[in-house]
């Protein structure tokens, strides 16, 4: 392995895709209207403690945006035919699903970061562990850019079709996360059905790292999510390769 | 050492066999020319040649190098122009080469004096700062050449890159892989436009069903298929077919307002069309022998005639 043309390609894939991809029309909308809107609809004029809820808020956030970008890099560039000619330069499949995550990842730290500069000087957010919150920034990022590529990897030449699979699985995922009902009032079932998402984890790192009363170990919430990541990087490559071997 | 060498590369798509058995070797500094019809495996094995396409069966070494077990190291030697010769519509003209050329970790002196040569070479200097989406076809296809060659590969390889090209982009596309070939780069180019092969190739491989049907120089490929030789006669009045019926003429055919005279010695056909004439009273307005014509094996080969 030519570990220095490898690492050299992933920087160079992730250049591209932030020329490209960051002001496309998709990513605006999914990676940052939406989660502003859904904010508003949520906790306007409902008297929520926004303290309180505000861990949910970021997480939600870091989510969207972190995953808005994947989704769209390989079909728009299957659409476009350009997909051929980068698989044709020296570059390996790795080096294309790691560029495209760290594009996402990217995008997910750097906008979630100066929404959360400005709220917290507006909202005199407590902080509880600085070094927490930019490892949890960085961690969930890199878990929902990870997403973002999975989501992309199905077979199509059409961005729109895997947008909308993308809305499917993430919009699912918000409300089974904890972040409208804190994870410290849910039992049962509920509990169960919370468990079950990746975002629980992060908001959970966020509680953590802001407010100091987290209902998991931080140390647990984030293997969780460094699982999640590598379970999404697997199977991303997995369908991938397999693209590759039908020729799709 | 060989440029390329493929061994008996397979690839099937489901029940269809696109790829059946291919090998092929081409020594540094030629033109190879992979000439077939639409739909014959050209693509799908330029596909597995740059490593794009993983191989159901069978090997391809770039310069040495296994493109399937070391792509990186393979990737480096070689310029790919795929079909349809995509490049990025956001970016600028510039911008596409530069971008490329990172790919290859040429410094940015080489990226930016590189660039500017070949947008100079490929008359594209006064719209480098265009967004590629404002390009004609042709341009576009300048541009993927351009990314081609930027770090000036050793090893050329281009899908049909003169499809559907007007004759200036055409020419220099052309006079391109010319150049390309002249500072020492191999080149290989699929193409169906059998001029542009007979033109520009030292060795073509006919590809056809999937299989290699032949393999040669343009000239010994002409040679081999000596029997498609032909006269074309045209008389003051209608004939028909029977007129023709001789030893050693293999079939005749109208062709507009003359017949095709097909035969394995135009001049013992001439002497017969001659006598024939004579004998039913008529005159002959023209007549001419014909050498084969690649058009003429390609045709054979790919029709199975």
């Amino acid at each position: 392995m030519d570990w220095k043309t490898f690492a050299r390609s992933i920087i160079v894939i992730t250049e591209k895709n932030m020329r490209i991809y960051y002001f496309k029309g998709p990513v605006v909308v999914f990676g940052l209207l939406f989660p502003l809107i859904m904010f508003l609809t949520f906790f306007i004029g409902r008297n929520l403690d926004l303290v309180l809820f505000f861990p949910g808020f970021l997480g939600m956030m870091l989510f969207f945006t972190a995953s808005s970008v994947g989704p769209l890099i390989t079909p728009w560039e299957k659409r476009e035919k350009t997909y051929e000619r980068l698989l044709s330069l020296p570059v390996i499949l790795e080096s294309i699903i790691i560029g495209d995550l760290l594009a996402g990842a990217i995008f997910g730290v750097a906008i979630t970061t100066i929404v959360f500069a400005i709220c917290a000087v507006l909202l005199h957010l407590p902080i509880a562990n600085a070094g927490l919150l930019a490892f949890s920034f960085v961690l969930g990022s890199i878990t929902f850019a990870a997403l973002g590529t999975l989501l992309a990897s199905p077979t199509t030449d059409n961005p729109s079709n895997i947008m909308m699979l993308s809305s499917l699985i993430r919009l699912p995922l918000i409300f089974i996360s904890g972040i409208f009902i804190p994870l410290s009032q849910l039992g049962g079932w509920q509990w169960a059905l919370t468990s079950l998402s990746p975002l629980t984890y992060l908001v959970d790192l966020f509680h953590a790292a802001l407010n100091g009363n987290a209902v998991y170990p931080s140390w647990l919430d984030a293997l969780v999510l460094v699982i999640v990541i590598l379970l999404f990087i697997w199977c991303t490559k997995v369908i991938q390769k397999r693209n590759l071997v039908k020729g799709i | 050492m060989d440029a390329i060498e493929a061994k008996n590369l397979r690839k099937s798509f489901g029940a269809v066999t696109a790829v059946d058995d291919v090998s092929i070797t081409i020594p540094e500094g030629g033109i190879f020319g992979f000439l077939g019809p639409n739909g014959a495996g050209k693509t799908t094995t330029i596909r597995m040649l740059t490593g794009v396409l993983i191989p159901d069966a069978g090997s391809v070494r770039i310069l040495g190098t296994d493109v399937n077990k070391e792509p990186l190291t393979a990737k480096l030697k070689m310029g790919v122009i795929p079909e349809n010769g995509t490049v990025y519509s956001d970016l600028t003209a510039e911008q596409n080469i530069l971008i490329t050329a990172k790919f290859y970790g040429m410094d940015r002196a080489s990226r930016e004096r590189r660039s500017n040569e070949i947008l100079d070479r490929l008359g594209l200097t006064e719209r480098k700062d265009d967004l590629v989406r404002t390009f004609s076809k042709g341009m576009r296809q300048r541009i993927s050449i351009a990314c081609a060659i930027v770090h000036s590969p050793p090893v050329l390889l281009l899908d049909e890159p003169t499809t559907g090209l007007d004759v200036y982009s055409r020419r220099l596309v052309i006079d391109t892989v010319r150049h390309m070939n002249r500072e020492g780069s191999t080149i290989l180019l699929t193409t169906h436009n059998i001029e542009e092969a007979n033109a520009l190739c030292n060795t073509i491989s006919i590809i056809n069903k999937g299989k290699i049907v032949a393999t040669g120089s343009p000239e010994k490929l002409k040679k081999t298929f000596d029997t498609s030789r032909y006269v074309e006669v045209s008389f003051d009045q209608p004939v028909g077919k029977d007129l023709f019926a001789a030893p050693g003429i293999t079939r005749a055919e109208p062709w507009g307002d003359k017949w095709r005279v097909y035969t394995d010695d135009p001049d013992h056909a001439v002497k017969h069309l001659a006598s024939v004439a004579e004998r039913e009273h008529l005159t002959i307005v023209s007549i001419a022998t014909s050498n084969p014509t690649l058009e003429e094996a390609f045709v054979q080969l790919t029709a199975g005639v």
